[in-house]
């Protein structure tokens, strides 16, 4: 088991307006990381593809909340969970399919996961039909401050 | 987040600023759908200079007017990609239906 460093749960609302709240609260508490400016918009766009999806789809024909929730494990590790209680998804393969999607009349492009999948180092998906959908992505931070000191010793050898 | 329209001859220029998600897209798209219904323009530029972020909402806001453009003829130009915005249009395969610079 992962030894949990730090941890913030946030439990917002599912209105559009709430997807910048998610990618800025992330942000606070990535920022502790000292991640890139690169990894930090991996894990915003992220972020923001898995909140949305709470919203357009989950929370489509229902309401709820929907709870977000950022760990560091082991030093460098973040895991950030996105859960909400909405309507699930039948057929989690097919839904994370690039281009996949169940509105293309609201544009969407049905990139979500894939925009996930390829900006974190791992995303998973729990579904059940009815009870909700939870997505565990997690990135490995190559903190910024570490890079900068060992390019530092390096100069000094 | 928003949008600035400047038209030209032939070019309608769609400067977008701020960030660009699921929650501005719509009213980006019928400014920019409104501007390109008024003034027919051979080439519809969209500016992503002013863009400080931007989910694959942008990208079906691009592919929708894409699909517009193409209904009347015209083309799609993206200028000045930030580098973290182009990625997200790599992975969406974007460069297969506009120039982007």
């Amino acid at each position: 088991m992962s030894q949990i460093l730090n941890e913030m749960r946030v439990v917002l609302s599912p209105k559009s307006c709430n997807e910048a709240v998610a990618r800025s609260v992330v942000t606070a508490f990535v920022m502790q990381m000292d991640p890139s400016v690169s990894e930090l918009a991996d894990i915003k766009t992220a972020v923001s593809e898995a909140v949305t999806n709470s919203i357009v789809h989950g929370y489509r024909n229902c309401t709820g909340n929907i709870e977000l929730v950022c760990r560091i494990l082991d030093k460098d590790m973040l895991y950030i969970k996105v859960r909400d209680k909405g309507c699930g998804i039948a057929d989690v393969k097919q839904a994370m399919e690039p281009l996949f999607t169940t509105s293309p009349e609201e544009e969407r492009a049905g990139l979500g996961f894939a925009v996930m999948e390829s900006f974190m180092d791992s995303v998973s998906v729990r579904s059940a039909v009815g009870k909700g959908t939870s997505v565990v992505m997690k990135k490995r931070i190559f903190s910024t401050s570490l890079v900068r000191t060992g390019a530092a010793e390096n100069e000094r050898s | 987040m928003g949008v600035r329209i400047e038209k030209a001859e032939s070019t309608v220029k769609a400067i977008l600023w701020g960030e660009i998600d699921h929650h501005c897209a719509p009213d980006i798209r019928n400014q920019i759908d409104l501007a390109v219904d008024e003034n027919r323009p051979e080439n519809l530029i969209i500016d992503f200079g002013e863009v400080t972020f931007m989910d694959s909402s942008g990208i079906g806001l691009v592919m929708g007017r894409y699909q517009t453009m193409k209904g009347i003829g015209g083309k799609v130009t993206l200028e000045n990609t930030p580098a973290h915005i182009k990625k997200v249009m790599r992975l969406a395969g974007l460069d297969r239906f506009a120039n982007i610079m």
